[in-house]
């Protein structure tokens, strides 16, 4: 079985702003989330403790706004996604609606870890940025084109110069991003391999 | 770049092909699952519409949740939850799984072995940092991440990147008293916890050599706290005589003459190429325990702990925090630390021969009032084996808790976890903060036999000074 590698060359959607330097994937999803059996759920706990008291009240951000509900570009500021190196906090947002964030800079195992999932994560500078989510929050029905492969984000009549890692960049406009799917289009020379081991028993083998 | 050696061996024949991303993709020769890690990989695959492509080479137990007391389901909480979705992934895709009824269960990398479902020459992966073990029997082996599992279950293969190799040689005897989890505790103290960054750790020499596969296994486990990701030692005649008793040869010899050829050919050349080499002299080693918070800081028995800034200037700062959380003071020896609880157990050192030494230490002793003191054996075949050998009587009159398999007081996911601000001698791998279930918590790791000696003394104490007592089967 082969499958077609997606590809991501760009992303288009609107944005949600979430603003802080510094924004840790234990604020992203709380440890105490780690302890479940699927990421299917997460995305309704993104950011659980700074968007909801103790007595699950509601708290003042961004994910709690009905305007920013459908938003699937998320703008923050710098070294976002620091601390551990939880494959939740990507796969929460994911599941959330993110489909790329734009931001000042990030830590480099959650940008690793984005990539993992499709999710690009776009660099720009500190004004180019703080522009952006003023003009999210003030049109949070306005499309966002953020294109990796050309390296801008445009909105409204604007389009800035961002910086997409190179390396991600190629995995993402290749379609290389996706390992499963990559090697999993190997799977006669997979096949081939094993049987060539020599503990592997003859008969055995993958759906190949 | 290495050449000939044991890893550029295994890694060739597994090599499917070079990915565009620059990576090899390899093939997997056993998979190991357990029920923390894989449970969103199982997902992940079933969003996807995929199907595990190599059942049958890949294996389940559950460790890490599972209370060592009382079996009986529904286990409590988010255990309960974790297990009977593995048991659903399991029974879907059609992987044998050593769970609780079998009598097979226990840690991933005691059961593995010890089924001999790992063989040398193999390429082994397991959701888990410490699957660097299966090592011991010269097969490659490296924890993986949850997205890494699921390439695992969809295509039977990883994808990675090659690394260097360093040969760690440990020349000499081993003096009395002194073991394979000493061994592995001075390396990481002399190399640091991140001195095998980008290096995969080949272990040689006489001392090693002359380890059976337990000790092996104990150095092995212990590459991760190094920062080698994997690290292994070549196979030999100890190796095979092993094998020979698994389930998987002993009522098949024939298969085991089959692949001996093979398990030979995978050696390292004698004039393979390293990256690099460091050289340790194991007959002059004592007993070592750790000091601080970290596995790196590690002492001898009777030397004293150093002073942070006697120490490299990126270590200063982690030490000087490590020892105001441990309350110990530079120029002290560790000897005399006052311990709280005894742990004999985890993937490191809880099979049979560790607790038949830790056995003649406490024979005809008690653990000491202030001191609560348990075992966990690493399978429930280990645990089998000793109540047979009457190995559970000896601890049991003692005043040791004797429970059921699992990884325990490891690391406290399971209701066996450190109190307030006890002091735990441990046999197992980590002494981070927390680590054992409470914040406040100080661990000080050591081999199994120092455990049962602190047990006894209620302080670290030098076993060396405790005559053993010997326990008949
Ligand atoms: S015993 Fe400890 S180190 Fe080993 S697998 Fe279990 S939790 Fe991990």
């Amino acid at each position: 079985m082969t499958e077609d590698v997606e590809t991501v060359e760009r992303v288009t959607g609107t944005g949600v702003p979430v603003r802080g330097n510094d924004i840790d994937t234990d604020q992203i999803i709380p440890a105490r989330f780690l302890k479940v059996v699927t990421f299917d759920g997460l995305g309704q706990f993104v950011f659980q403790d700074v968007r909801f008291t103790d007595d699950d009240e509601p708290k003042d951000h961004p994910f709690n706004e009905d305007r920013f509900r459908d938003a699937s570009i998320l703008v923050v500021n710098a070294n976002f996604g620091c601390g551990s190196s939880r494959e939740h906090a990507p796969q929460a947002l994911k599941r959330w609606g993110i489909d790329a964030i734009v931001g000042e800079s990030f830590a480099e195992i959650f940008a690793g870890n984005c990539l993992a999932l499709g999710v690009p994560t776009v660099t720009a500078d500190q004004a180019e940025i703080e522009a952006l989510q003023e003009f999210v929050d003030e049109n949070p029905d306005a499309e966002i084109d953020v294109d990796v492969d050309d390296e801008t984000v445009s909105y409204g009549d604007r389009e800035i110069d961002a910086t997409v890692d190179d390396a991600q960049r190629r995995a993402l406009v290749e379609g290389v991003w996706d390992t499963t799917a990559l090697m999993k289009s190997n799977a006669e020379a997979v096949a081939e391999t094993a049987a060539s081991l020599p503990y592997i028993e003859a008969g055995a083998g993958g759906d190949a | 770049m290495s050449e000939g050696t044991l890893y550029d061996k295994v890694w060739d024949r597994h090599k499917v092909t070079t990915l565009p991303t620059g990576q090899d993709q390899l093939f997997v020769g056993l998979h190991l699952v357990h029920e923390v890690t894989s449970p969103q990989a199982f997902g992940m695959l079933r969003e996807r519409d995929m199907e595990v492509a190599y059942p049958e080479r890949t294996h389940a137990t559950v460790d890490h949740i599972v209370p060592t007391d009382d079996l009986d389901r529904p286990f409590e909480g988010a255990a309960e939850e974790m297990m009977s979705q593995l048991e659903e992934n399991v029974r879907e895709a059609g992987i044998e799984f050593s769970h609780p009824g079998t009598g097979d269960q226990g840690i991933v990398h005691v059961i593995g072995p010890e089924q001999g479902l790992t063989q040398p020459g193999m390429t082994v992966v397991c959701g888990d940092s410490h699957t660097s073990t299966h090592g011991a029997f010269g097969a490659l082996a490296f924890g993986i991440g949850t997205s890494q599992i699921r390439d695992v279950l969809a295509t039977g293969t990883v994808a990675m990147e090659k690394k260097d190799v360093r040969r760690v040689r440990v020349d000499g005897e081993l003096g009395e008293g002194v073991e394979a989890k000493d061994v592995i505790l001075e390396i990481i103290r002399r190399l640091g916890t991140d001195g095998g960054v980008g290096y995969v750790y080949e272990y040689a020499g006489e001392a090693i050599r002359n380890l059976d596969m337990e000790g092996r296994m104990s150095i092995c486990n212990m590459s991760i706290e190094g920062g080698a990701r994997a690290g292994y030692v070549e196979p030999d005649e100890t190796t095979y005589e092993w094998l020979r008793e698994t389930d998987a040869f002993e009522d098949d010899p024939e298969r085991f003459e089959e692949l001996k050829p093979y398990w030979e050919s995978i050696a390292s050349d004698d004039d393979a190429e390293y990256d690099d080499e460091v050289v340790i002299d194991g007959s002059a080693l004592d007993p070592v325990v750790t000091w601080g918070t970290t596995p790196g800081q590690g002492v001898g028995i009777d030397d004293p702990i150093p002073a942070p800034e006697d120490l490299p200037e990126d270590k200063q700062d982690t030490a000087r925090r490590a020892q105001e959380h441990m309350r110990v003071e530079p120029g002290e020896t560790m000897a005399g630390y006052p311990i709280d609880v005894a742990f004999l157990g985890s993937c490191t050192n809880a099979r049979l021969p560790d607790l038949r030494r830790a056995a003649r230490v406490v024979a005809g002793r008690e653990v000491h009032d202030d001191v609560r003191a348990m075992v966990v054996p690493g399978s429930q075949r280990v645990k089998a084996a000793a109540e047979r050998e009457g190995l559970d009587e000896v601890f049991r009159e003692a005043g040791f808790d004797w429970r059921g398999a699992g990884c325990s007081m490891c690391l406290g996911m399971n209701p066996d976890q450190l109190e307030g601000d006890e002091a735990c001698a441990s046999s197992s791998n980590r002494n981070f903060v927390g680590r054992q279930g409470s914040k406040e918590g100080r661990t000080v790791l050591m081999n199994p036999r120092m455990v049962a000696a602190a047990a006894i003394e209620g302080e670290v104490t030098d076993v060396r000074d405790l005559p053993e007592t010997e326990v008949k089967a």
